[in-house]
């Protein structure tokens, strides 16, 4: 029979041998403007990739202007007063490279991977539309159709990201992250140009951004570049961030959306913390640990008990994702297998959670998310483009590069206790939100508005 | 999260990226192990890991139609219990070994991948697993019965989908008759039993029809005797009868009705074979077309004048047989049919002339410096060694690429595009329209 063997020594071994030369990497150097330059020396490859972070997402908007942080981000392609529409691709795809770029609830970021020799002028170019965007009216009637069609596939004609984005809405009722970060319909219909320009004057700013530099170069150099084209610009005033906490929920809410499916869909949503404090927070590290027992790998509980031996979902997951600047949660989500009902796939995912609650978890378990967790962070040493994320994604929540490897050390901590001990303190209904999918059929060749429907229960 | 763009367009390059020998330093290895099987190997020792991949000659190409879907049954069931293993002990066992266990099943391959630390104890334990996935699966009754109904579940929920339905409707209308075109169905999946499971792995999981690739931390004498032990206890397998020949669609337009807010567009017809010397002169044209990215003539005319779409493009996917070439584009209903006239403006115009001098230096400039980029993870490797090896091309592609397609003129473009895509046999499919 099988033989466990005693892996997580052996890892560490692994991790140590080849983490000794990286002891002084990444670099770090702040410009005089703000900018904080990080780079992170990877020489198995003539290749380099650029990001540049700007602090300024989602959660910054208002209400009206719902997808402005997004619209901006499409119109940074748009030209500046020295570079044509489109022109900056063109000069990307020129130099061998691809790019692109993305937003998010609380942050946006553009990247270019090119190779090494063409760093210089690439960085000349994102440099450029720092603080140099044309933004006419003219490139913007245009481009917000097209985020409008963005809309159309990745929320309307998708009945689980229109569950998502009602959950968000009825969880949060002060918060910024009850609106999309795509942007509610009407808002993207009635945005104007001087709403996408109003955004970047008040954002794109030096001393609001990170550059993330990876790859085949030396960091010195970089930062040479760097002063020489991000250093002219003048560091700016940026609006007040105001904190805008969720008050606490009290009661269960209950959401559900209508829209062309076969199976349902649930979602549910715990309220939770969001890690502030690296050496502190203990009970963020314990709730990774708790997802990842769920849902962590092939051998979790979800996958095990309620697809494999109970049968009674189709698909089930668990996610926590606690380095965010603004609120956090502890989220479930499933199809119920063939034959079972919503209800009953939520009963069976409580049952896991109070499974845990009741029981805590095994040393075998424990075991394996600390297995997981290593043999990741050597993966991901494979990939110059997961780890210019981790340094970006570190530095937008707060959490800083200098403490990726202290979370997961102090993930790897975490005790048996500690894991039971969050499955107590954090799921009550009373903080919990459920988004439930109720599938229409999709005969009829009319289009068909989803309707969401919000009651309380 | 949202990017600008969702899709990465480079499937032609990845596709054909046959062999992507790294830049200076890398170097494919290649032999036949004494199983029969074939192997590709680069020795890497930059990081601690180890990257395998085999290919057999086990997809869906090689189901019967009546029993579409067996091919990915039977590669899905495949760690549902093997050897002594349980289901659960297998994905336990992968757990604690700390390796990753993938796979997926295309029309002509089913592929496993396992990427494990290279450090002796996770590296043997996992290769055990591997092989005794491989060689000894149980294909238990039961399981086979929760899948099966999973599967069902999967494709009544996927026909709800427009993109799904369009995709669907697509490969039968341009594959007519053929096993390219079929898809599996709740009918074709609730007739396979266990016996087609035993029979499909007997037959097409043989040395002879897997290729082998390995990329990372161990020496050549490990590599061999990797491959070696992998293919080992594999069986020798029978011949294959010749596949089917693909036949060329009449050109028609397929609508169907749903009730989403974008209208889901294909067009496109059979176009390429693995290793067809006009490879380089599709791959450069296509770059102009629509594979470039944002620099491509359908973004512009679609995208970036109009307003019409947020995605638009198009790729050649070679294959065993003749792959597809392929449009695609989802845009509100109602301007479906402007969307549509563009495109096929866009096409016809650059059937007819090709590209200007311009753009065919920039489609080179791009897909010659850019190789770099795509080969320089040894993730990224190993995919091209797999189809380096898989479809027989030569060691040499990666060293030739920049070569290959700075040689491509506009007339070769004019004239392959010529030979490959013809208006006589285009098929459009929209789904959603009005």
């Amino acid at each position: 029979m099988m033989k466990r063997t005693l892996l997580y020594p052996a890892l560490c071994v692994a991790l140590a041998a080849t983490g000794g030369t990286a002891v002084a990497n990444p670099y770090e150097k702040q410009l005089a403007n703000g900018l904080r330059v990080i780079v992170k020396e990877d020489h198995r490859a003539p290749t380099a990739i650029q990001m540049v972070w700007y602090k300024a997402g989602a959660v910054d908007e208002k209400d009206g202007t719902s997808g402005v942080a997004h619209v901006l981000e499409h119109m940074m392609f748009k030209g500046t007063q020295k570079v044509g529409p489109g022109e900056f691709s063109r000069r990307v795809a020129a130099a061998g490279g691809r790019e692109n770029a993305f937003t998010s609830t609380d942050y946006t970021a553009y990247f270019q991977m090119i190779p090494k020799a063409r760093l210089a002028e690439i960085m000349a170019l994102e440099a450029d539309r720092m603080g140099r965007l044309a933004l006419t009216e003219k490139e913007f009637s245009s481009e917000i159709k097209v985020v409008m069609e963005e809309r159309r596939m990745r929320t309307e004609d998708e009945p689980r990201a229109l569950v998502g984005e009602a959950l968000r809405a009825v969880a949060f009722q002060a918060h910024p992250y009850r609106r999309p970060v795509i942007g509610w319909m009407n808002d993207l219909e009635h945005m104007n140009w001087k709403d996408a320009r109003d955004w970047y004057r008040s954002w794109y700013a030096p001393n609001n951004a990170v550059a993330v530099i990876v790859g085949d170069v030396d960091h010195n150099e970089v930062f040479r570049l760097a002063e020489k084209h991000y250093g002219g610009y003048a560091p700016r005033a940026l609006p007040e961030r105001k904190p805008q906490r969720e008050p606490e929920q009290a009661g269960i809410k209950r959401v559900t959306v209508k829209a062309p499916s076969k199976l349902p869909y649930l979602l549910m949503a715990w309220k939770a913390p969001r890690l502030e404090d690296v050496d502190k927070d203990r009970d963020y590290y314990a709730l990774e640990v708790l997802a990842t027992v769920f849902d962590g790998h092939d051998a979790a509980r979800f996958s095990k008990h309620l697809v494999r031996e109970q049968q009674v979902a189709q698909s089930a997951g668990a996610g926590y994702d606690g380095t965010v600047r603004g609120e956090a949660l502890f989220m479930f989500d499933g199809q119920p297998a063939e034959g079972k009902t919503v209800a009953e796939l939520e009963t069976a995912l409580r049952g896991e959670l109070k499974r845990v609650q009741d029981e805590g978890v095994s040393a075998e378990e424990l075991a394996r998310v600390k297995t997981q967790t290593v043999a990741a962070q050597v993966y991901k040493r494979d990939s110059m483009m997961a780890q210019a994320m981790e340094i970006g994604h570190s530095e937008m929540t707060g959490l800083g590069w200098r403490n990726i490897d202290k979370v997961l050390e102090k993930i790897r901590g975490v005790t048996a206790e500690e894991v039971q001990a969050v499955a107590k303190k954090y799921f009550r209904d009373d903080h919990l939100t459920v988004a439930v999918l109720d599938p229409q059929p999709i005969d009829g060749s009319k289009p068909k508005k989803p309707v969401v429907q919000r009651h309380a229960r | 999260m949202i990017p600008r763009l969702m899709k990465m367009r480079f499937l032609l390059l990845l596709a054909a990226c046959v062999a992507c020998s790294a830049q200076a330093g890398v170097k494919i290895q290649q032999w036949i192990a004494p199983s029969g099987a074939k192997v590709l190997f680069v020795e890497s020792h930059d990081l601690p890991i180890l990257d395998v991949n085999i290919d057999f000659a086990a997809g869906s190409i090689h189901a019967p139609a009546d029993k579409a879907g067996v091919a990915g049954l039977t590669h899905g069931l495949l760690d549902a219990g093997a050897g002594d293993w349980s289901e659960d002990q297998i994905a336990e066992r992968q757990v604690d070994l700390g390796a990753r266990i993938g796979g997926s099943v295309d029309d002509d391959r089913a592929s496993l991948t396992l990427r494990t630390l290279s450090s002796r104890i996770e590296r043997d334990g996992a290769l055990e697993l591997l092989q005794t996935i491989l060689t000894r699966p149980l294909f238990p009754e039961a399981v086979l019965a929760r899948e099966r109904a999973r599967s069902i579940a999967a494709i009544q929920e996927a026909d709800t989908r427009p993109d799904h339905i369009a995709g669907k409707r697509f490969a039968a209308a341009i594959y007519p008759g053929h096993p390219y075109g079929v898809s599996a169905s709740v009918e074709s999946v609730g007739r396979i039993g266990r016996d087609d499971l035993v029979e499909y792995h007997q037959r097409f999981y043989t040395a002879r029809r897997a290729v082998i690739s390995i990329i990372g931390d161990v020496s050549r004498a490990d590599a061999e005797a990797i491959a070696q032990r992998l293919s080992g206890g594999l069986p020798a397998g029978r011949g294959d009868a010749p596949l089917p020949a693909v036949t060329l669609p009449k050109a028609e337009t397929v609508k169907l009705p749903h009730p989403a807010a974008q209208s889901h567009i294909l067009v496109g017809m059979p176009a390429i074979r693995r290793g067809d010397p006009d490879f380089f002169p599709l791959l450069v044209g296509n770059y102009t077309l629509g594979g470039g990215g944002f620099v491509s003539r359908l973004m512009n005319e679609v995208r970036e004048k109009r307003g019409l779409v947020y995605d638009v493009h198009s790729y050649f996917s070679p294959r065993k047989l003749e792959g597809p070439f392929q449009i695609g584009l989802q845009t509100r209903r109602d301007q479906a049919d402007a969307a549509l006239k563009v495109v096929n403006e866009v096409l016809a115009g650059f059937l007819r002339s090709g590209p200007t001098a311009a753009e065919l230096k920039a489609a080179k400039q791009n897909l010659a410096d850019g190789l770099a980029l795509r080969i320089d993870s040894n993730a990224k490797l190993l995919g091209y060694l797999a189809v380096i090896g898989f479809y027989d091309l030569p060691l040499s592609y990666l060293d030739d690429y920049p070569a290959r397609v700075k040689a491509v003129t506009a007339a070769q473009v004019r004239e392959a595009f010529a030979r490959h895509v013809k208006a006589e046999n285009l098929v459009t499919v929209v789904v959603a329209a009005d």
